[in-house]
């Protein structure tokens, strides 16, 4: 087995919140917003990371470059953990490090050309670069990705959504990055469009041997991409295995629940399936339910959910599910 | 005769820019108690199509074509006789749960405004009424939660809440405006389920906008694929997903991930949606289509009928797009 590009261990993004009744001398509520989530990640490989809103998946992104203060480890290849390191060291790892985000016109400043956009980041990391060099590699980029050379100078708004977020990869890609993290990069865009962004990450993967981390709440859409695939619920992990297994033999009550609500096109399928009913609505994040997260809107629970259910693991699929090992079916 | 229905509806906005030709001539006819699904993606003119039934249009919208509703035409009667209708014989439910509602007033009020200046209720009555109704739609505690305001509630209750408010005077029809579009997706199983009781339950003939052909196959009886404010395709949902005529759905079809099946690549539409500006030519979907040639960019095809109950607007023949 070759060394993981990136590991984390034991991820843990909590926030301070202060609430309008607290006093001044009130110590703050802490809300975990990713609690203990571990992962490692092989060169050239997909990650996909679903859950539903409020889950903690793109505050998860945001710890592993260093948007958000984290605790836990994140190692790098050569062994660095990327979460001790200065912001002067860390800016070495950025360059290998890039995201695309999920709205792709808020993501573009609005008052920089498309050229400069995708150059920016060339600024940062390649100070020693000409501007004639740079001009050519943002051209070269721009091309990758299905844009035409000579929109350089336009701006962000004469071009659709689709487009915009192909800039945001090219800006994204113009640094030679090893890990690409994609947070919703599809969840904005029509089926149509949302296709052809897809097709150009595949071929991109393919081409130039990134590692991805995709983040998304569209099932389908991780499916298609990942080879391995992570469920999160309420900032913990409770499945995680690779990508064909899960969606062919979910163990997870939750990923169980999450698969079958997801609206299929076809009327013979969807009018005939069953649906496993979840109740309510997801706990408030700064109350989480004790022991197991997911027990009160889970349809299998049990009194020994009242326990934190630790990570089972069956090959290399990952349960924390205390009913997992009694064959918990759909 | 049918509860609704709509002939050559256009809907123009005039801008800056020029004149936005949002929805071209469409017609169609909504039954007594059925469910019609208006698919489309982002400006297919299907949200325009509706607010235009409502007199929702924004101040630089014109409309043009006949609506007919109980022997009334929607699109020229006047605002008075307008909202006798509106909320009380066809309602509407907004895709945003959150802005939608109004952030000042509490639910009981905002519910009981709808039912007392419609059936001239009393307060109390009308409170009573809008409790009622919140447990139809399975909010929990309803008595106490009438009470609350819209920010204390989640998304999913919210829609809820909007969906109680639409079916207040038992609308004949119902709009729902990607109502399920914000939510996650095991609230929005919820949210489909319910609407689904409810329907069979007041008998109301629905209007489904989605963009999400999933939603359409789980819900509706028949549907209407719309692009660049035309209709492209109309067949009841079996059909249209088993053997679709036309290549826009077909492409559509292909584009969409599966969460059930094992596919290769994904075929992508390839291109842009359209831009809207100007007094459209030809087909709207041509510059996207495989199997558009010269006379798909010059003549627009007419919405012509075939076989029972499906109509598709495309000059190629049916076994060639099919195939």
């Amino acid at each position: 087995m070759s060394r993981p590009l990136i590991e984390a261990r034991d991820v843990r993004v909590t926030f301070d919140i202060r609430r309008p009744s607290d006093l001044p001398w009130t110590p703050p509520a802490q809300l975990h917003a990713v609690n203990g989530v571990s992962f490692s990640l092989e060169p050239g490989q997909t990650l996909g990371i679903v859950g539903e809103s409020g889950c903690g998946k793109s505050t998860l992104a945001r710890a592993l470059i260093r948007m958000l203060p984290a605790s836990g480890q994140v190692i790098w290849e050569d062994g660095t953990d990327l979460l001790t390191l200065s912001p002067r060291q860390m800016l070495k790892y950025r360059s290998q490090i890039q995201m695309i985000f999920q709205d792709p016109l808020a993501s573009l400043n609005p008052r920089m050309t498309v050229g400069d956009i995708i150059a920016e980041p060339l600024r940062t990391h390649r100070p020693g670069m000409s501007s004639k060099e740079r001009k050519e590699k943002v051209r070269s980029v721009m091309e990758r990705v299905g844009l035409l050379p000579n929109q350089i100078n336009r701006y962000p708004h004469e071009f659709s959504g689709g487009q915009c977020q192909r800039i945001g990869i090219a800006r994204a890609l113009v640094v030679e990055p090893k890990l690409l993290i994609c947070d919703e990069p599809v969840s904005a865009l029509d089926v149509s469009i949302q296709a052809q962004v897809i097709g150009l990450l595949e071929e991109l993967r393919r081409d130039l041997g990134l590692t991805i981390i995709f983040i998304a709440h569209d099932l389908s859409v991780v499916k298609h991409l990942s080879d391995e695939v992570m469920v999160l619920y309420l900032g913990r992990m409770m499945e995680k295995a690779c990508s064909d297994e899960l969606f062919a033999d979910p163990r997870h009550p939750y990923t169980q629940a999450l698969l079958s609500a997801v609206p299929i096109p076809d009327p013979k399928i969807e009018k005939t399936k069953q649906v496993i009913p979840l109740e309510g609505d997801l706990p408030s994040p700064m109350a989480p339910p004790k022991g197991c997260v997911f027990r009160t809107r889970c349809p299998k629970t049990q009194a020994v959910c009242e326990t934190v259910p630790e990570d089972r693991l069956r090959g290399d699929h990952h349960t924390a599910c205390h009913l997992a090992d009694q064959g918990v079916e759909a | 005769m049918a509860l609704l229905d709509v002939k050559d509806l256009s809907v123009r906005f005039d801008t800056p820019e020029g004149e936005i030709h949002a929805v071209n001539g469409v017609s169609f006819s909504l039954e007594k108690g059925e469910t019609l699904g208006i698919v489309g993606e982002s400006g297919s003119g299907k949200s325009q199509l509706n607010f235009a039934l409502l007199g929702l249009l924004a101040r630089n919208g014109r409309t043009t074509g006949q609506a007919m509703f109980d022997g009334k035409n929607l699109l020229s009667i006047s605002e008075r006789e307008l909202n006798k209708i509106r909320a009380n014989r066809i309602a509407m439910v907004f895709q945003d749960p959150m802005t939608s509602l109004n952030p000042y007033m509490r639910i009981s009020d905002q519910m009981a405004e709808v039912i007392m200046l419609h059936k001239g209720l009393s307060k109390r009555a009308a409170i009573a009424e809008s409790v009622a109704m919140l447990d139809a739609v399975k909010i929990p505690d309803a008595k106490n939660r009438v009470r609350l305001y819209p920010h204390e509630f989640s998304g999913g209750m919210r829609q809820r809440v909007m969906i109680a408010m639409s079916l207040l005077c038992h609308p004949e029809i119902l709009i729902a405006d990607e109502p399920t579009t914000a939510l996650d997706v095991t609230v929005q199983a919820q949210i489909m389920e319910l609407l689904s009781e409810l329907q069979r339950e007041f008998g109301m003939a629905t209007i489904l906008i989605t963009h999400d052909l999933g939603v359409v196959a789980g819900f509706c009886e028949r549907a209407i694929v719309m692009y660049g404010g035309r209709i492209m395709e109309e067949a009841p949902v079996d059909p249209l997903f088993e053997t679709p005529t036309h290549p826009y759905t077909r492409g559509l079809l292909d584009a969409i991930p599966r969460v059930d099946e094992e596919q290769e690549a994904l075929r992508a539409i390839p291109g842009n949606p359209p831009n809207m500006t100007g007094a459209p030519k030809g087909c709207p979907f041509a510059p996207r289509c495989g199997f558009a040639d010269e006379r798909c960019r010059i003549e627009t095809p007419e919405l012509l009928t075939f076989g029972e109950d499906r109509a598709r607007a495309c000059f190629r023949p049916i076994e060639e797009v099919a195939a």
